[in-house]
């Protein structure tokens, strides 16, 4: 097995081939938000225009850059010069990038979202391009500060070379050879970093109840069960980086004294399963994972298990349920999964965020990412902004950034003149808070108090032609859906609030229906034995916080004010009975 | 059904992955087949050493298993939150409406199956569709109702 510097060596050298080497280097995005924009019909485009052009180039699929709104997005990059990215491309301007740019080497102004400076193997960057703008200028890019996200977009995902050459698996080269896993612990717990999966929990402290357990078989789980609408920057990470990941994951393993871990993802989702896998085997070939990693003594294995479809899969009892191949239901704690956790043994159970920030943690120490953030929220907050916004897409922005500057200013407002009339974060055990009240800071604490929670990032903004009883209903009709049955106060809570809100929606509630639902709410509360049903009647409890009127003016003058709900309304819940 | 008894032990072996258990057999089993006819239980139950009732158990919990062969074509369409604000609703009509159904299931020609979603991941493009697990973002419900009278005009499909 080659030395790691060996290794390390070598990549460096195919980067630098690929970058200024002598072929145009071409990278499209081809994560979920680029299949679905139709990256597919423009690789067959660009491979049929370089045939027919004479010419060769490096054609390399990448993951999510974050400008989700501009894909497909490809980026052409002549040797030793800048990237120039080209948004909503279709087969048709393909063909024109590749004859006139890569081919003919003169970029196309008119075509181009921004360049990104690259820099030269001599030192020198290249930059400015006649016409072109700074793509770190866009207002989506210019808030960002990139830890976690750092080499999305940028690197083949499934070429863990581009990962070392930008500093990959340093970090775990680093923690094994000069630290003992308690330094690696106490610079995760000096960093402050808190669980980017909803429950902000410290990382640290977690991973210290499991570095006590002498246990001999112990479990790293990470989780990838990402179901909430709206949120898609779990599976964007698989999908762009996962080497970032998986040395994510030794780090913890390493930190805690434990051999073996898995990744939870939906079935289905191929692109990110495909992914994790293929970084998974090459990390095995490079010696990161498997027996006496870097001849440290230290072994670690790692796989994928998948689950069907579950939201509640992704709640962390359930989720040991399903990888142990049962019904993913939770179950009751204590004790508590740092004690008997999968298959019995000490577990933990980290979100793919929080895994994925430990490397650059462990490279650059924890008082360095201690010190971005707000208060008690440290680091960077990886966002999804959909729904009614200009720029949709993905950022990675310091926490303690003012929402109204993220949804105004990075994410451009919303569209078509429309006025914005609420956001709903944390998915859909989250909640809304209304225009008027996002002049706050995006930090656990404060998001919190005010109703909503920051859950795993999403952010999906509603101009003032949505009703907010319409969309809680959509909500609750998700929760409804997705309630495993277990406890009979979610089950039954859930189905009884959907009824409630359906009837509000037809507008035939009645003035004692808004305290029905607080009522049944307290008692999910109190007797569910996950955040499902705990926290399911938040998406209605925020929207009576901010919205009562509006509920009122459906019940009380029988009329929607957005006429929403005036017209009978199609709903896939309702016609699954 | 005799055909597939021998797809049925191919796609449990052919497992990769160190950790095998009920669920990611009847997952494995699904990917070869489509579907979880009545023998693959049985199957499953014997190979992962379990009861035919803790298979069903499992397989009757996840909404992505099915009992009957499916449609030639799958189209699902998301109702996530992020959908519904942006127009997710009458694309779901119009795609019921194209493919004759009331709600989600198959077409009685065994041409389609149609299911709704509750998240495929790609929010930023909303509303979503997606035809045999390729994905379409920004549809309308003109572009679902074409989509969908192409597949069903196909001829020998």
């Amino acid at each position: 097995m080659a030395s790691f510097e060996e290794i390390a060596a070598e990549s460096q050298q195919r980067w630098e081939e690929l970058t200024a080497g002598g072929q145009p280097w071409i990278r499209i995005g081809t994560a979920l938000c680029g299949k679905a924009a139709g990256c597919d019909d423009v690789i067959e485009a660009i491979e049929a225009a370089l045939q027919q052009n004479g010419v060769a180039a490096q054609v390399s699929q990448v993951g999510c850059l974050g400008l989700c709104f501009a894909e497909p997005l490809v980026d052409v990059q002549l040797p030793g010069g800048p990237r120039v990215f080209y948004g909503s491309v279709t087969p048709e301007t393909a063909a024109e990038i590749v004859a006139n740019h890569v081919a003919g080497g003169a970029p196309l102004a008119h075509l181009a979202l921004g360049y990104l400076a690259a820099g030269g193997s001599d030192g020198t960057v290249n930059s400015a391009l006649d016409g072109i703008p700074d793509l770190n200028q866009h207002p989506m890019r210019v808030v960002e500060n990139r830890v976690v996200l750092r080499n999305a977009g940028t690197i083949d995902p499934e070429d863990i070379h581009q990962y070392i050459a930008n500093d990959g698996y340093h970090a775990l080269n680093q923690a094994l050879t000069e630290m003992s896993p308690e330094e690696v612990l106490e610079q995760v717990n000096t960093s402050g970093l808190r669980g980017r999966g909803g429950a902000a929990f410290s990382t640290g402290t977690k991973w210290r109840f499991l570095a006590g357990s002498n246990a001999p078989q112990k479990y790293i789980l990470c989780n990838c069960e990402e179901g909430d609408p709206g949120a898609f920057n779990d599976k964007a990470i698989l999908e762009s980086d996962p080497q970032t990941l998986v040395e994510g994951i030794i780090l913890a393993g390493y930190a805690t004294g434990t051999s073996h871990a898995y990744i939870f993802i939906r079935h289905g989702h191929d692109g990110p399963i495909d992914r994790a896998r293929a970084a998974i085997v090459q990390a095995q070939e490079m010696g990161f994972l498997g027996e006496n990693i870097l001849d440290s003594g230290f072994s670690f294995h790692l796989e994928v298990a998948l689950t069907g479809d579950s939201y509640v899969a992704g709640e962390e009892s359930a989720m040991m349920e399903a990888i142990e191949g049962k019904r993913a239901m939770p179950r009751f704690r204590p004790p508590f999964p740092a004690q008997v956790g999968l298959f019995g043994k000490p577990s933990n159970i980290n979100n793919v965020k929080t895994l994925a920030y430990v490397p650059q943690i462990i490279s650059r120490g924890g008082e360095w990412f201690a010190g971005i953030g707000h208060d008690q929220s440290t680091g960077t907050v990886i966002l999804c902004l959909t729904g009614d916004l200009k720029y949709t897409g993905m950022i990675e922005v310091p926490l303690g950034i003012n929402l109204k500057d993220v949804l105004y200013e990075a994410a451009g407002g919303v569209p078509d003149g429309k006025a914005l009339k609420l956001v709903q974060t944390g998915g859909p055990l989250g909640g809304v808070l209304g225009a008027g009240n996002i002049d706050i800071l995006l930090d656990f604490e404060i998001l919190r108090s005010a109703g909503a929670i920051l859950g795993s990032g999403g952010i999906i903004a509603a101009n003032e032609d949505n009703c907010v009883v319409d969309l809680t209903r959509s909500l609750i009709a998700f929760c409804q859906y997705e309630s495993c049955g277990k406890c009979f106060p979610c089950r039954m809570g859930m189905s009884h609030l959907l009824e409630v809100l359906e009837r509000i929606c037809r507008l035939e509630g009645v003035p004692e229906d808004l305290d029905l639902m607080r009522k049944v709410g307290q008692d999910m509360q109190a007797g569910s034995l996950c955040g499902h049903g705990q926290l399911g009647f938040n998406p209605v409890a925020s929207a009576l916080r901010y919205f009562g009127e509006e509920f009122d003016t459906h019940i009380l003058d029988r009329r929607c004010p957005t006429e929403v709900c005036s017209v009978p309304r199609f709903s896939p819940v309702a016609s699954r009975r | 059904m005799d055909g597939l008894k021998p797809r049925i032990a191919d796609a449990m072996h052919r497992q990769s992955q160190p950790t095998v258990t009920v669920l990611s057999t009847l997952l494995a089993v699904q990917d070869e087949l489509g579907f979880i006819p009545k023998e693959a239980v049985e199957e499953v139950a014997a190979f992962t050493g379990s009861t035919i009732n803790d298979v069903w158990a499992v397989a009757s919990f996840y909404p992505n298993f099915r009992f009957e062969p499916p449609c030639l074509h799958q189209v699902e369409v998301c109702w996530g939150a992020s959908c519904h604000l942006v127009g997710a609703m009458p694309v779901i009509e119009a795609a019921l409406q194209a493919s004759g159904l009331e709600t989600e299931g198959d077409t009685p020609d065994g041409r389609l199956t149609l299911r709704y979603n509750t998240c495929l991941g790609a929010c930023s493009q909303a509303p979503v569709m997606a035809i045999d697990h390729h994905l379409i973002g920004r549809a309308t419900p003109e572009s679902a109702k074409s989509r969908i009278a192409d597949l069903l005009a196909e001829q020998n499909g």
